[in-house]
């Protein structure tokens, strides 16, 4: 996937993908109608000089598109510019071969062939164009999707298990089981809210807050959170679930691969307006848990990219038994004009 | 079924997952009779406490501190007369995947009762699980290996083996402290441990953290002039069979340049 996004990203269209090969199908034979009905008086005259033409521009076009279908790799590992004199070049020998193939009805005179060749080039240019414009136009749609992706993330394992320890509470404390669905619904509007908006911090703590408070009905006395948000500015703003993965990793990571209790710290704090956040946890290295840590924190950078640019800065550092992630952001408390709701 | 409760162990290492457990239990009494007769918070309390317990049937969570659910059927194993086992998971697809490529059974949570109950009744007949299911079903290697002496299961640590030999019907396991004998061969023990012990001799695989050096031996009457691994910490000394010699030397070569 990423090395797809990577390879066409500079605008060149992947000469394997159908909606392609159907748009330069389409766009040659309307062009090719064009240039018929140009040419000759009237739109019947037209048609019957289109249909004489087919008989070469078919076969000249489906080779064509075989042809890029067959280098499309050798086409993305090179520089954009090359890559289309390249795709020009294919499409120019296959007219020039094809004019001289012996079926040929008639052995073409110098300005016929010529005149191939220039609509050729032509209609290969304007549709690299056409197709470089297209994928630029489709690339926000495709961020935005990322985006999308990115956040619809919770372990299946916390969901699961969760559920499974308010229902161990229904019967003995029915109290404590409704604040736990409470809090668990609160989590889960969340998750699935739009998150392209900016939110208050003090919202994101609250939330901390309530993931905590299901993570120790599961782990009791093996969970310690530590509190230091007594400094945390509470209007600054930014995108929601920064805070919330890393708590959670921090537990899955930290406290539950250990037989003992464990603890983590969450401070955060706002100085010199910008807001620093710092979780640490003790490491396992025996761990069983499968590695995601990198995974949810490439996310999260990517994330804090998108909404702070390269004012955000994230950093991970392991000392001492302990893994500890510091992010720090610039304390906005108004919604950057524009920002929220495009980005 | 028999009018004579199920003996039960439950182990999960989140306190609300065993009482959920033993509540369903309790509402099963009519169905499936069954008592609880001991309960676990990680993988070394179930391998400490299970054998004495009696239990005939083992509730085990896979996701345990300390040892996982898998690792510790697999320890459990050895054991004379093993529990059944029914593996409890919240949710990890490639664990489910192996369960049911090796037929052994397992529940999802939350745990329905109507489910927990067949897996009781099923659990009863079907007995331990085969120790080749649950090798195959468990993706990496083991972190210990495990004794059973006397319906006591004592474990080492891989980190605390040095090397395995094997001598006529047995292998034996170095540990630092002492020996054990155990009943795996060394090509299963080599292939399962790969990037952990390499082959020194036919009859021999070293731990490569535990290699301090190599010296050669000067060869006597009937033997030829060959090398020896020394390992940190012991006097023993083992010899490298030629065949083996090129290999090993290349461990040493890397570790010279790192």
């Amino acid at each position: 996937m990423s090395i797809k996004q990577n390879a066409y990203s500079d605008g060149l269209p992947d000469f394997r993908n159908l909606g392609v090969i159907a748009r330069i199908l389409v766009a040659v034979n309307l062009a090719a109608i064009g240039a018929a009905c140009y040419a000759e008086p009237g739109w019947a005259r037209g048609m019957a000089r289109f249909a004489d033409d087919a008989a070469f521009i078919e076969p000249a076009l489906l080779a064509s598109i075989v042809a890029l279908y067959l280098i499309s790799p050798a086409l993305v590992s090179m520089r954009y510019l090359l890559a289309n004199v390249v795709v020009v070049a294919v499409v120019l020998c296959i007219v020039a071969g094809m004019s001289y193939l012996p079926q040929s009805l008639s052995a073409p005179d110098e300005r016929q062939l010529a005149r191939r060749l220039v609509f050729s080039a032509a209609i290969s240019l304007a549709l690299l164009g056409y197709l470089r414009l297209r994928a630029k136009a489709f690339s926000p749609a495709l961020t935005e999707a990322r985006l999308q992706a990115l956040q619809a993330r919770i372990r299946p394992h916390f969901l699961f298990n969760s559920l499974n320890a308010v229902l161990s509470l229904i019967r003995r404390d029915p109290k404590r089981a409704e604040l736990a669905l409470e809090d668990l619904a609160d989590l889960f509007r969340v998750l699935m809210s739009d998150g392209r908006k900016f939110v208050r911090l003090a919202d994101e703590i609250a939330l901390l807050e309530r993931y905590a408070s299901i993570e120790q009905l599961r782990l009791g006395e093996r969970l310690r959170v530590v509190w230091e948000i007594d400094n945390a500015p509470q209007d600054a703003l930014l995108p929601p679930l920064v805070l919330q993965p890393l708590l959670e990793n921090a537990v899955y990571h930290g406290v539950e691969p250990g037989t003992e209790a464990g603890e983590v710290l969450v401070r955060i704090e706002g100085r010199a307006e910008r807001v620093f956040v710092r979780m640490v946890n003790p490491i396992h290295p025996g761990s069983t848990h499968r590695p995601g840590n990198h995974m949810a924190l490439d996310n999260l950078r990517e994330r804090l990219m998108l909404f702070f640019d390269a004012e955000a800065k994230v950093s991970t550092r392991e000392a001492d038994g302990r893994y500890q992630v510091d992010i720090e952001f610039p304390q906005i408390t108004a919604k950057p004009a524009g920002q929220v709701e495009t980005r | 079924m028999s009018a004579r409760p199920l003996r039960l162990f439950v182990a999960d290492d989140e306190p609300p997952a065993r009482s959920r457990l033993r509540e369903l239990l309790e509402d099963l009494r009519a169905e499936c009779p069954a008592e609880v007769v001991g309960e676990a918070g990680n993988g070394l309390e179930v391998l400490d406490r299970l054998p004495e317990s009696g239990a005939e049937v083992l509730l085990l969570d896979i996701n345990m501190p300390g040892l996982s659910g898998l690792e510790v059927a697999r320890h459990l194993s050895g054991l004379e007369n093993g529990p059944a086992i029914v593996f409890v998971t919240a949710h990890d697809a490639h664990a489910v995947e192996a369960f049911e490529l090796n037929a052994l059974d397992y529940l999802l949570k939350p745990v329905r009762a109507a489910r927990l109950a067949a897996a009781l009744r099923k659990a009863r007949h079907t007995g331990a699980p085969l120790p080749a299911s649950l090798e195959r079903a468990q993706a990496g290697p083991r972190t210990h290996f495990s004794i059973v002496e006397r319906n006591r299961i004592h474990l080492v640590p891989v980190a605390g083996v040095l090397y395995f030999k094997a001598e006529l019907k047995y292998v034996t396991l170095r540990a630092r402290d002492r020996e054990h004998l155990i009943e795996e061969s060394l090509v299963s023990l080599e292939k399962e441990f790969a990037t952990h012990f390499i082959r020194i001799h036919r009859n021999c695989l070293v731990a490569r953290a535990a290699i301090s050096g190599f010296e050669r031996a000067a060869g006597g009457a009937e033997d030829e002039a060959h090398w020896e691994v020394l390992l940190e910490g012991v006097p023993d000394r083992l010899p490298v069979s030629r065949r083996q010699w090129s290999e090993v030397r290349d461990i040493l070569g890397q570790r010279g340049r790192g």
